[in-house]
């Protein structure tokens, strides 16, 4: 098992350096141009020359990923102007338009996107499993079918007009803005729940659809009649026996998402006015500022990988038949 | 209730029952109909089955897949859904009447008073649970006892059924038994509540031939030592000869011949008795080609009328008036043994088995 996890981890750090990789290439092979961005409308040629040589974008793009590399693992030294400054490993250079390190940017976006993401999962898998497994038992019924639709009809809704919708019309709702959890939860929580609300249901319908599918399927395995012919109590068989069983591949599923939304809720901190990663990304595309979105892509692979390796070390957990190796 | 002080007692009085045997039945099936509305219309899976079977012995469901045997067992534990299946007719166990009790009535009644054992092993324990657990869970449904003492029942019980080591063995999970163990973790399974009518599902279909003849030993073994009543439903005529007292042989959702096992094995009465003795190889002498019956079993949704099985059968022509087609036969007794039934309008069809059938046999 552990030899399995280093063998997982060593393969997910190749990921990682794949993904850095193209995406330097990518952003050298765009038609990008962070230094005239920086001088602005009135540059001169030398303005221009000497910006490129603070940023370091006068090496030659090898070079630069070559540093970049060696920054992340051992950190590295920054000249400009003269100045000497030191950046600690993990150093991911600083933000061509914000001048903070990267490393800072993303410490303080991180944990506002990862409140937001696990906050709606409590709400997404609670309100989708249940939902599931009521309609999977009720299968054919009105009300099964009326949750289905339902379902239906705001997974066909495009996800912003959702958050819209809710940023629009559900003003009841707590607008505080972001607050550390560490500082005052009840104002972390409260300035996070429309956010919540908001990637919770939206999800719910997803969710809701997977374990109606998942229990249904494993209400009709035999290990299920065999607990009926046993004089197991109705609730048990479904909850116990029923459930257990179809959580498996609804967890599969759940990790993948959970890695997906830490590097796509854009659209929730937008609309919520949430400063997360995907609003320093965002920003960060419009100015080229290569370094804060080097990190951002680095935030993103090692969510996807790591996510990858937990849902499957969880499956070890979840079915005693899985044996990693 | 039970524990091990109880216990000698209690198989004594087990068999004292099952000496009483003949006189009362404890599983009665009278007029039994199932029947499946779907889409493309109705399923008439059990048609008027009518079957009874005392304590100590051991009845054989024979027949095809789809001849409604494991639907009409499936009845008797009341596992169909009231949603999905239309029941009719009357099931008494042990004098109580099964057809119509409430899900309620029927969870207190399933797995104390009569358990099941199903085909597959391997599909029919929960994977995600150890053997142990799933036994414990089957005693502790009926039972108010600590964990420990349903534990213990669990490692008593893998103990009687033969697994090796129970002590270790019962918190193993299903996959890390063998084909043949699990099936011994389901009979002990399904005995953990002494129920005193067990159905066994075609127990030995998914299992290795030498298996097969360890799990049927089993099964004989417990019956004799709990004096209980055993429903065994398969498509093996040799099992059949093992282990059955009785044989009801099944086609197209209705009994077609029943009678004692020496009898309807001897001299079948049926033709499509005769069909199955027919397809059953000769494990000595002279390898000879197999005489199948022609065609496939019926659709449920669409019945033959008359016999169900006249489009197969070869002596339909020598029934005057066609009427194997027109009129459904009735399950009597067609020769001067009152005890043997089968439904065929053929005269004397003991005669047509030794004359027209026998010489082709093995």
């Amino acid at each position: 098992m552990l030899l399995y996890i280093l063998k997982r981890i060593v393969s997910a750090i190749s990921v990682v350096i794949v993904t850095l990789v193209a995406s330097f290439a990518l952003f050298f092979l765009a038609p990008t141009d962070p230094a005239g961005v920086i001088c602005g409308p009135r540059c001169t040629p030398t303005r221009l020359a000497d910006i490129e040589q603070s940023l370091n974008l006068d090496e030659p793009p090898l070079e630069q990923i070559g540093s970049y590399m060696k920054g992340l693992v051992v950190g590295r030294d920054f000249t400009s102007g003269g100045v000497t400054q030191h950046c600690d490993a993990p150093c991911m250079g600083y933000s061509y338009t914000l001048g903070q390190p990267v490393t800072k940017l993303l410490k303080q976006a991180f944990p506002v996107t990862l409140s937001i993401v696990l906050g709606g999962a409590v709400v997404y898998l609670s309100v989708g499993i249940l939902a599931g497994t009521i309609a999977a038992q009720r299968r054919g019924t009105t009300l099964d079918k009326v949750t289905v639709g339902t379902t239906l009809v705001v997974n066909s809704f495009p996800y912003f007009v959702l958050a819209l919708l809710v940023a629009l019309y559900a003003t009841f709702l707590p607008q505080t803005g972001y607050h550390s959890f560490l500082d005052n939860p009840l104002l972390w929580a409260s300035g996070l729940v429309a956010a919540w609300l908001t990637l919770g249901l939206a999800n719910a319908a997803a969710y809701t659809r997977y374990s109606r599918a998942s229990m249904i399927e494993s209400l009709g395995q035999d290990f299920v009649r065999t607990a009926r012919s046993k004089g197991v109590p109705h609730r048990r068989v479904v909850y116990r026996h029923g459930l257990r069983a179809a959580l498996t591949p609804v967890a599969t599923i759940f990790g993948i998402d959970l890695a997906f939304q830490l590097t796509n809720a854009i659209f929730t901190e937008s609309i919520f006015g949430l400063p997360g990663l995907g609003m320093l990304t965002l920003r960060a595309f419009a100015q080229y500022d290569l370094p804060t979105l080097l990190g951002s892509v680095f935030v993103g692979s090692v969510a996807l990988v790591l996510m990858n390796l937990l849902v499957d070390i969880a499956y070890t957990f979840l079915d005693p038949r899985v044996r990693l190796g | 209730m039970t524990d091990q002080t109880t216990r000698a007692p209690q198989t004594v009085a087990r068999a004292a029952r099952a000496k009483r045997a003949n006189e009362e039945p404890y599983l009665e099936v009278s007029d039994l109909h199932v029947q499946f509305p779907t889409a493309d219309g109705l399923v008439r899976a059990v048609q008027g089955l009518s079957y009874s079977l005392p304590l100590g012995r051991t009845l054989a469901i024979v027949g095809e897949s789809g001849s409604g045997k494991s639907v009409s067992s499936m009845a008797v534990l009341g596992l169909h859904d009231a949603k999905t299946a239309r029941i009719s007719g009357s099931i008494k166990v042990g004098g109580r009447e099964i057809t119509g009790l409430s899900e309620r009535a029927l969870e207190s009644y399933r797995g104390v008073d009569a358990a099941m054992i199903f085909q597959d092993p391997q599909s029919s324990l929960h994977p995600y649970f150890t053997v142990g657990d799933q036994i414990m869970e089957a005693y502790r449904t009926h039972r108010r006892v600590s964990k420990r003492a349903a534990k213990a029942r669990a490692v008593e019980m893998l103990d009687r059924v033969g697994i090796p080591n129970p002590r270790r063995r019962v918190d193993n999970y299903p996959h890390e038994f063998s084909g043949g163990m699990r099936q011994r973790a389901m009979i002990a399974m399904a005995l953990v509540n002494d129920p005193k009518l067990l159905i066994a599902d075609e127990p030995t279909t998914a299992l290795d031939v030498t298996v097969q003849a360890q799990i049927l030993d089993l099964i004989t073994d417990l019956q004799r030592d709990f004096g209980s009543a055993v429903v065994f439903i398969t498509h093996d005529l040799g099992v059949v000869a093992e282990i059955a007292d009785d044989i009801l042989v099944m086609y197209a959702g209705s009994a077609i011949e029943q009678g004692p096992v020496e009898k309807v094995l001897g001299t079948p009465l049926h033709p499509y008795s005769w069909g199955l003795l027919e397809s059953v190889p000769a494990l000595t002498g002279e390898p000879a080609p197999l005489h199948p019956i022609p065609g496939t079993p019926p659709s449920l949704l669409a019945v033959p009328s008359g016999c169900a099985f006249h489009p197969r059968c070869e002596f339909r022509d020598r029934v005057p008036q066609d009427r194997c087609r027109t009129l459904k036969p009735d399950l009597l007794a067609r020769t001067a043994d009152p005890g043997h039934t089968s439904r065929c309008h053929l005269h004397e069809p003991d005669q047509v088995f030794q004359t027209d059938i026998s010489p082709r046999l093995p």
